[in-house]
């Protein structure tokens, strides 16, 4: 199994969205670039897990062009804080989204 | 053998519960069901009412600054902490502190200087690094990392895992192999920056647990100068087993509070549920799960006990520590699972503590030694070593 994820991007779409069920997982969000924007998890208290969660994110970035991927997983808190440090091992800094994450409470990755 | 409590131990156990009721688990309330951590600011509040308890820094012996708190006290002390819905892994949230590397108190001079008193400062953190591919259970025969003398230094080569919090560590305590024909007497103990070069940490390993996870370290050609020898060369198996003797109490005394807390809900919730016209408390068969749940735990808790006394005065206690960590982990899961099925639907629900605590409770028969081992050990000292 990879450690990122690297499924295909889809648009943020209400038709794309509500093809997700409510399963708890990982999704990051991207823009038009398909640079990662944010890493997120829908966890235990999400009411409709991924779909409720990215639900909501359609509705608060309506007439933005972003992109999603998922991922079903119920070790979603590690497997969200694993993408993160994969990200700053990739990139060096978090991201742009996730800034307010104390880098250093992050765990690091030396990735072969 | 008398356990009832001094009224200093039970003062401090009724100040814990107190705490773990009124500060942790409303804290939790507004967690992710599987979260471990609350905000930093939450968490420093609660680590100022512990040293205003007198109590932070659990495990720290009484002249580097911790408590003067009994291995009974503390481990009545451990029962009570884990009595939340992440109180098996996070007792507390690691509000009361701790050491956690008890092996650096015999450290040297320098050592201590470089890696203890950063560590009671809460400026470093360090890992445990015991268990390889090869396995955890046997380290004697399992460690495969090497380190071979070159000059003045030592060259290390191998792999690590299951190890909790390397990815985060300053440094580490890293078991290798010395000598390769000597068995047992072929092991060192070394201390490893994690800036060392050839030092990595190569992935996450997910387990049933949610949060904590586990890494996986490679070594390459990573260089420690001698003076990063922990204790003595080849003496490295007496670290590591007196570590894993130790950490049992506790680690039973974990299983002890939460299967504790199950039952709690098990008696509360049975009383107002009704089924068929009656409530379930009526009914023999859930009586009876109650029943083996509290047979379950007070025999634990007396094994448990029993442990933590013999320690405190002195004498052997490795075949009690095993005996409670072989008890105390099988039957918590066992209360966990009962309770489960009592409340029904509800307690497969991230709604209520007992699914996180059934996986947890899974890997508790595992960790720090499965079950097998432990009735190795106790074999062993019940029948004699020559027969292992």
């Amino acid at each position: 199994m990879s450690i990122r994820l690297e499924k295909p991007w889809l648009a943020l779409n209400s038709e794309n969205v509500n093809r997700l069920q409510g399963q708890l997982g990982v999704y990051q969000i991207a823009n038009q670039q398909k640079e990662i924007l944010s890493i997120n998890y829908a966890g235990g208290r999400s009411l409709f897990g991924l779909q409720g969660d990215l639900t909501d994110l359609l509705e608060k970035t309506q007439g933005e062009t972003l992109y999603f991927r998922v991922e079903v997983n119920m070790q979603y808190m590690t497997r969200h804080e694993e993408l993160l440090m994969i990200h700053v091992a990739d990139f060096g800094e978090l991201p742009e989204h996730n800034q307010k994450i104390r880098k250093h409470k992050l765990g690091k990755l030396s990735i072969a | 053998m008398d356990f009832d409590m001094t009224p200093e131990q039970q003062l401090i156990i009724d100040n814990v519960r107190r705490f773990v009721r009124e500060e942790v688990i409303p804290l939790e309330e507004k967690m992710d069901p599987d979260a471990s951590a609350p905000p930093p600011e939450d968490l420093e509040r609660l680590k100022n009412q512990v040293r205003d308890m007198g109590l932070y820094g659990l495990g720290i012996p009484p002249e580097f600054g911790g408590p003067d708190v009994g291995i009974v006290t503390q481990t009545l002390m451990a029962i009570e902490m884990a009595q939340h819905r992440g109180g098996l892994y996070s007792p507390c949230f690691g509000a009361f502190g701790g050491a956690g590397l008890a092996q650096l108190f015999e450290a040297t001079e320098d050592q201590k200087e470089r890696y203890l008193y950063p560590v009671l400062k809460g400026e470093k953190h360090g890992f445990f690094g015991l268990t390889e591919p090869s396995g955890g259970s046997d380290p004697a025969r399992a460690i495969q990392t090497r380190a071979v003398k070159e000059g003045d230094d030592w060259v290390l080569n191998g792999a690590k895992i299951f190890i909790s919090g390397a990815d985060k560590a300053d440094f580490g305590i890293l078991f290798a192999r010395t000598d390769p024909d000597a068995g047992r007497g072929g092991i060192t103990c070394f201390l490893v920056d994690t800036d060392m070069p050839g030092f990595h940490v190569r992935r996450v390993v997910h387990t049933l647990r949610s949060t904590h996870y586990a890494t996986e370290i490679q070594i390459e050609n990573l260089r420690i100068p001698a003076a990063n020898v922990l204790g003595e060369v080849n003496k490295g198996f007496g670290i590591a087993n007196d570590r894993l003797s130790r950490q049992r109490i506790p680690y039973a005394a974990g299983c002890i509070g939460v299967a504790i807390k199950a039952q709690e809900m098990a008696v509360d919730y049975v009383k107002i549920r009704e089924t068929f016209g009656a409530p379930l408390a009526t009914r023999q068969s859930i009586q009876w799960m109650i029943v083996d749940n509290e047979i379950d735990i007070r025999t634990s808790r007396f094994v448990t006990l029993d442990a933590a006394l013999r320690s405190e005065k002195g004498e052997s206690f490795r075949t009690e520590a095993a005996m409670a960590k072989l008890l105390a982990s099988e039957a918590g899961g066992r209360v966990v699972d009962r309770v489960m099925q009592i409340h029904g639907g509800y307690g497969m629900t991230k709604d209520l503590p007992l699914e996180r605590w059934y996986r947890e409770m899974r890997i508790r028969r595992i960790g720090e030694g499965p079950s097998e081992v432990q009735r190795l050990v106790m074999a062993r000292d019940i029948i004699g070593g020559s027969f292992h």
